[in-house]
């Protein structure tokens, strides 16, 4: 079955009028600029990350380097670092994402229906996301460090959170989800916009109460705009490195994945390692990718069915 | 054609900036280039304006043969490698002076970034200069580098809670249990973070029971019994009562706020602890003494580790010849002097310690040169970083330590490290 269907597609396509085989063409050739920068921009790099992490490469003897082929991969994989560092990461993203989508949708729905003083509402949601994360975060640090802050003046004398691993990264979440709930908002926001007016007054007509809205009509009718929302925050989060790099510098086992690699590329200089890391990492996002228009299907951008 | 107009409007900008050298630029008309070479000197930030001050010294003292540019690299020592190492992997001609921390030079030397010091020239880098210091800068019996400025720890106590400091570990532990007993301030400070700090006091108490941490020749673990020792020290300190309750997280400067706070008896710290103790709290400073650093057995003095900065010539440096002259001007007598007083780094030229105008603000001179003439040296390797950080990450936190299980994990460790295999952590 399965087999002719292919015979069919392969046979229609061999089958391109003159002119359709033209347009095909132009087409390529209109698109070709932008796909050499794309290859020079992202392709050479991940390329050249690829044949890194397959050799024993020391920045400070490159004279030295070996071709050493997975043996990087299976020096990382084999490291309890690697896999505490990754039990990290997914924790920080798992819990940041979850509080991110309730507070966001929150947020989204309060400037959906503010009436007056819209532009304002929106302007102050907006403020922690147009923070540079590096400030933000070392306003953080000094607040939560005994001596500098007025937060770790709340606290118990003689308690420094930054120091205590599930503290710490309970503070890494709070930072993440200050400064980022902002943009999960303002995508749920875009598809709140999407909700037809009509469709939620009929419900209310119905006699369906807000939950039962919220529930059944919106949140279905936004499913598109939600997993946007948490595909970009979660491979965001995934990623994140800036603020774990103030806050604790990775001390006390809270170093991300993305902490780890720099650790070993610019202090260790040990390229093929840190490549592999970057390499791994890039994995792991990918697969996250992937999960989630698994999940989402036809609901994920790009993956609705061929209508032709 | 663009070029050679912002060359042009260079020299009027520089001329003006720098009338001391006007005269001397007027009358020079021979050199080749036709001004003074721009030396480029990056060093660990200074505040104090000695840096500076040196720069200027040493380019007024050339006669236009070259002016000094003092770059200022980040406050963190491995910010600091970081961008020497950046500039140097890529061959930067710009980095003609640098200041290495103590531990970075066989790593340098290794990877051919630092040019050798020989002849005459290496005969006036080593003239009257501490000999822990020279070790530093030395790598497979070459040197590769002149020392800067040095430091070392010293005991530093109250006298009105401590009478008679004491000589060992041991005799620290008991007093400070004692007047913790008595209900008196008994903290002993000391750096336990998981961080340099904490290689540093292993290091110090390893080579003071008679130990090291790598063989002689740097190419596998030493450890062994002194060790043990060691590391049995660390858990007993963590585990008394004179263990500050944060110690895990502190660094030399929560040690020094703790002390200047008033809840420590003891603190193993710098002599920057001094000046900041007379500024912050000068009824505490009345009783702040100090004494050597103690040691681990009773009868043989402790062997501090060293620290400080060594100067070193950049490999890809244009100017190799001016770049060695200007180094040995910017660390002479007068400007480590300065370093000294303004700065407040230990020098690293031992006559300095006699110094009628060093000994005023100094009165610890002579313990700290004490200290200095028998100090040790961290682990000479190019993998030091590696060693370091997993030495740190394994004796971290102290109270953890289990001594002889420790020690083997330990030996794993450092095979790993010096054969950079494996992550850091």
């Amino acid at each position: 079955m399965s087999t002719s269907a292919k015979a069919a597609a392969g046979h229609g396509r061999a089958e391109l009028s003159e002119g359709a085989r033209q347009e095909r063409r132009l087409g390529l050739l209109l698109c070709a600029p932008a796909v050499i920068v794309m290859v020079a921009v992202t392709a050479y790099p991940i390329a050249y990350a690829v044949y890194l992490s397959l050799q024993r490469y020391d920045l400070r003897f490159p004279a030295q380097a070996k071709w050493v082929g997975f043996g990087n991969y299976g020096a990382v994989l084999s490291s309890p670092f690697w896999w505490q560092a990754l039990w990290v990461t997914a924790l920080i993203t798992v819990v940041s994402v979850a509080i991110e989508l309730v507070l966001g949708m929150a947020l989204a729905l309060v400037m959906h229906r503010a009436v007056f003083g819209r532009g304002t509402v929106r302007t102050a949601v907006l403020i922690p996301y147009g923070i540079v994360t590096v400030v933000a975060a070392y306003s953080w640090q000094y607040a939560w460090t005994p001596g500098t802050g007025y937060l770790a003046a709340l606290l118990p004398a003689g308690s420094a959170p930054l120091t205590d691993q599930w503290q710490a990264i309970g503070l890494i979440i709070l930072a993440e989800v200050w400064k980022t709930t902002p943009f999960m908002a303002l995508l749920l926001l875009a598809g709140l916009a999407l909700v037809p007016g009509e469709t939620v007054r009929a419900a209310m007509v119905d006699g369906a109460t807000f939950w039962q809205r919220l529930r059944l009509v919106i949140l279905p009718l936004m499913k598109p705009a939600i997993l946007v929302a948490l595909l970009f925050r979660t491979l965001d989060a995934f990623r994140i490195f800036d603020n774990i790099y103030v806050l604790t510098g990775g001390s006390n086992d809270t170093g991300s994945v993305s902490i780890l690699g720099y650790d070993n590329l610019f202090t260790a200089l040990n390229l093929g390692i840190g490549s592999a890391i970057s390499m791994l990492i890039f994995l792991c996002v990918a697969v996250l990718a992937f999960i989630f228009i698994k999940i989402f299907g036809a609901a994920a951008p790009g993956g609705e069915p061929e209508r032709r | 054609m663009r070029r050679r107009r912002t060359l042009r409007a260079r020299w009027p900008a520089a001329i003006a900036a720098l009338p001391l050298l006007a005269s001397a630029l007027a009358g020079c008309g021979s050199s080749s280039s036709g001004g003074p070479v721009t030396m480029n000197w990056y060093n660990f930030p200074d505040d104090s304006g000695a840096l500076q001050q040196a720069a200027e010294r040493c380019s007024h003292a050339s006669k236009g043969q070259y002016q000094i540019r003092y770059n200022k690299l980040p406050r963190t020592a491995d910010g600091q490698r970081q961008q020497l190492v950046r500039r140097l992997a890529a061959h930067d001609a710009g980095v003609d002076i640098m200041g290495l921390d103590v531990t970075w030079p066989a790593e340098f030397a290794e990877a051919g970034w630092v040019r050798e010091w020989t002849g005459a020239l290496k005969a006036r880098a080593t003239a009257d200069t501490l000999k822990a210091a020279v070790q530093t800068a030395t790598w497979k019996d070459r040197l590769y580098a002149v020392p800067y400025n040095s430091n070392t720890q010293l005991l530093w106590y109250r006298d009105d809670l401590v009478p008679v400091p004491p000589k060992s570990w041991a005799e620290m532990l008991a007093q400070a249990d004692a007047l913790a007993k008595a209900g008196k301030p008994h903290y002993v400070e000391i750096q336990g973070a998981q961080y340099e700090g904490l290689t540093v006091w292993f290091n110090t108490l390893v080579t003071s029971a008679g130990g090291s941490i790598l063989t002689p020749d740097a190419q596998a673990p030493s450890l062994g019994a002194p060790a043990v020792v060691a590391a049995g020290i660390m858990r007993a300190t963590a585990r008394s009562a004179a263990a500050d309750p944060s110690l895990s997280n502190q660094m030399e400067d929560e040690n020094r706020l703790a002390m200047e706070s008033g809840t420590a008896a003891f603190e193993l710290n710098y002599p920057f602890v001094y000046p900041s103790m007379k500024a912050n709290q000068p009824k505490l400073f009345q009783h702040f003494r100090w004494a050597p650093y103690p040691g681990v057995t009773a009868g043989r003095p402790a062997t501090v580790t060293i620290g400080g900065i060594d100067l070193a010539v950049g490999a890809y440096s244009k100017h190799p010849d001016l770049a060695f002259q200007a180094t040995l001007c910017l660390r002479n007598r007068d400007n480590q002097l300065t370093n000294a007083l303004k700065g407040g780094l230990p020098p690293s030229l031992r006559s300095l310690y006699q110094a009628a105008e060093l000994t005023k603000s100094y009165p610890f001179a002579a313990d700290v040169l004490n200290a200095l003439d028998t100090a040790s040296v961290r682990p000479r390797t190019p993998a030091y970083q590696n060693v370091s950080i997993a030495l740190a990450h394994t004796l971290s936190p102290p109270a953890g330590i289990q001594p002889e299980s420790t020690v083997s994990d330990l030996r794993g460790q450092i095979e790993d490290a010096l054969g950079s295999k494996g992550l850091i952590p």
